[in-house]
């Protein structure tokens, strides 16, 4: 582990009432980077996506075990506040979730309710997070119209938007393109490459081609386990564990 | 002809039978009470007091007793009853107890309205002192619709979808926040509904108002949530069963229903104008 690390896991476990879905996770995610985290369905790994910005929470009956260290802090401390943990841990979900609000009241919802109200900084920070999503080009002569008139793809970038409006520290993916279109698609990719600058991202993604094209390191999840976790690079080139082998030349899973 | 699509023929005739014998219905109704008491509907009917016994004049004090009742009802059941609901679908933990409370309401909705009529009587009138009065019926109004409420607002929140809680709670959004500014305005036109269904009750309710809030007669209008008012569905009843010239005001209790069924209609109306407003605004 080096110095560089914004996220650790300590032997987390998960469980969904008497179900363990995660197992004796430790793993740690690197600053300014892209983690890439793939599996076959019911691995874990939104599970474990979720249980970074304690979205788990709301689910009955689910329970955390182990540590997770946010800038080396649990964020699972009783007196934790989930509210700041998802203020600094942004998430973008798999379906685009605009809400039924105009394009430029969905980036400034939650900055808003941070207790931001100067009028020219909101709309500062419009163009700025529309910007940095890609998106302001397209959008900013009709802030004022529904979001949910705009496109799939458009849609996601304006939920990314959203996030970034919050200057989060992190930003959770979970599976972002799989609902969008090949054009939308490497629109998002291009987008997640240059945020890496500014910010730490963590993506699930079903697309074995999508986690080579864009991360720098990869985990690899099998039945509620960390199987491999390794530079990108060589876990599709020269994965130390078979069973990630065989995963990603696609004889499983 | 093949035997399935006889039985489909037969089946759909069946159903087609029953809407158009529900709609004939309701159309039969509506016709008789306007081919009867159109005669006696005037600008001196609807703003004047009855006189000569009831005989001759105006229900205008009946009107605006059920104006005020309704409104009193809704004030309180509406609020009380969202509340509820936020409290039944958003914070309780689902299990046993809540369980228990939904049935309790359910039966609630069941309970015939001379019960609560009764009920408002023992608590708001006597126990409480209020007295027959607007503040009394309204109460016993509000306890009845309140079911009503709470089931749509129920029915609404759920209706709400998941992922907008979840993207507004990962963005660092409280709960309370989250319902406040996402789900409440999302789930508006569906407890609007229930507020429709709601006031169209109340103000159609005989039984509940007889024992706390109704007066045969009043010489004048009331002046505080203490009096006692006369009210439509209840002037309808004591002309047509308690009064001394039954015959001679049979006109104005048609003329009486029909302004009943046109203030719930024309209630209904509005509401059902800004629910589609405010649904032509979020879709998703």
């Amino acid at each position: 582990m080096d110095g560089n690390s914004i996220i650790e896991l300590k032997n987390v476990n998960f469980f969904y009432n008497h179900l363990r879905a995660l197992s004796d996770i430790n793993m740690d995610f690197e600053k300014n980077r892209i983690t890439a985290l793939i599996g076959p369905s019911g691995c874990g790994k939104s599970t474990l996506l979720r249980v970074l910005n304690r979205m788990n929470d709301l689910i009955d009956g689910t329970r955390v075990e182990g540590a997770v260290l946010f800038e080396g802090k649990n964020i699972y401390d009783h007196n934790v506040d989930p509210v700041d943990i998802r203020r600094r841990i942004g998430m973008v979900f798999q379906k685009p979730n605009p809400f039924p609000k105009s394009i430029f009241n969905n980036v400034t919802y939650a900055p808003k309710l941070a207790g931001m109200t100067n009028k020219n900084d909101l709309e500062f920070l419009v163009e700025e997070s529309l910007k940095q999503a890609a998106l302001w080009d397209e959008v900013k002569d009709i802030l004022d119209k529904s979001a949910m008139t705009l496109s799939g793809g458009q849609q996601q970038r304006l939920c990314i938007a959203r996030a970034l409006a919050m200057k989060p520290d992190v930003i959770l993916m979970d599976e972002p393109t799989s609902a969008l279109d090949p054009i939308s698609t490497a629109k998002i990719e291009d987008l997640i490459d240059v945020l890496k600058s500014n910010y730490t991202i963590i993506i699930v993604t079903h697309n074995m081609q999508q986690a080579a094209r864009i991360s720098s390191k990869t985990g690899f999840f099998y039945l509620g386990k960390l199987i491999e976790y390794n530079a990108t690079e060589k876990i599709f080139t020269n994965p130390d564990v078979k069973q990630t082998e065989e995963y990603i030349t696609g004889r499983f899973g | 002809m093949k035997w399935r699509y006889f039985r489909q023929h037969v089946f759909f005739t069946v159903v087609r039978l029953s809407a158009m014998l529900i709609a004939t219905a309701l159309g039969g109704i509506i016709i008789y009470v306007v081919v009867n008491g159109i005669s006696v509907i005037s600008w001196d009917f609807i703003t004047l007091p009855p006189t000569d016994s009831m005989t001759k004049g105006g229900i205008m004090p009946a009107i605006l007793g059920t104006f005020y009742l309704t409104i009193g009802a809704i004030a309180v059941a509406l609020p009380l009853g969202v509340v509820s609901a936020i409290y039944l679908t958003e914070y309780a933990k689902q299990g046993k107890f809540i369980r228990l409370i939904r049935t309790g309401i359910n039966c609630l909705a069941g309970v015939p309205s001379v019960v609560f009529g009764l009920f408002g009587l023992g608590f708001f009138v006597v126990y409480l002192h209020f007295g027959s009065c607007i503040l009394s019926g309204a109460l016993t109004l509000a306890a009845l619709i309140l079911p009503t409420i709470i089931g749509a607002s129920e029915e609404a929140l759920k209706a709400v979808p998941q992922m907008f809680r979840e993207a507004s709670l990962a963005l660092g959004v409280s709960k309370w926040q989250t319902i406040y500014k996402i789900i409440l305005p999302a789930a508006l036109p569906g407890i609007l509904t229930g507020s429709i269904l709601g006031v169209g009750r109340a103000a159609g309710e005989t039984a509940p108002i007889m024992f706390t809030a109704a007066a045969f007669f009043t010489a004048k209008l009331p002046g505080s949530i203490f009096d006692e008012v006369m009210a439509l569905p209840y002037h309808i009843y004591v002309l047509a069963t308690a009064g001394t010239h039954i015959e001679q005001t049979r006109p104005i209790q048609y003329g009486t229903a029909l302004v009943l069924v046109g203030l719930v209609l024309g209630v209904d109306l509005v509401a059902i104008l800004i629910r589609g407003y405010m649904r032509k605004k979020k879709r998703w």
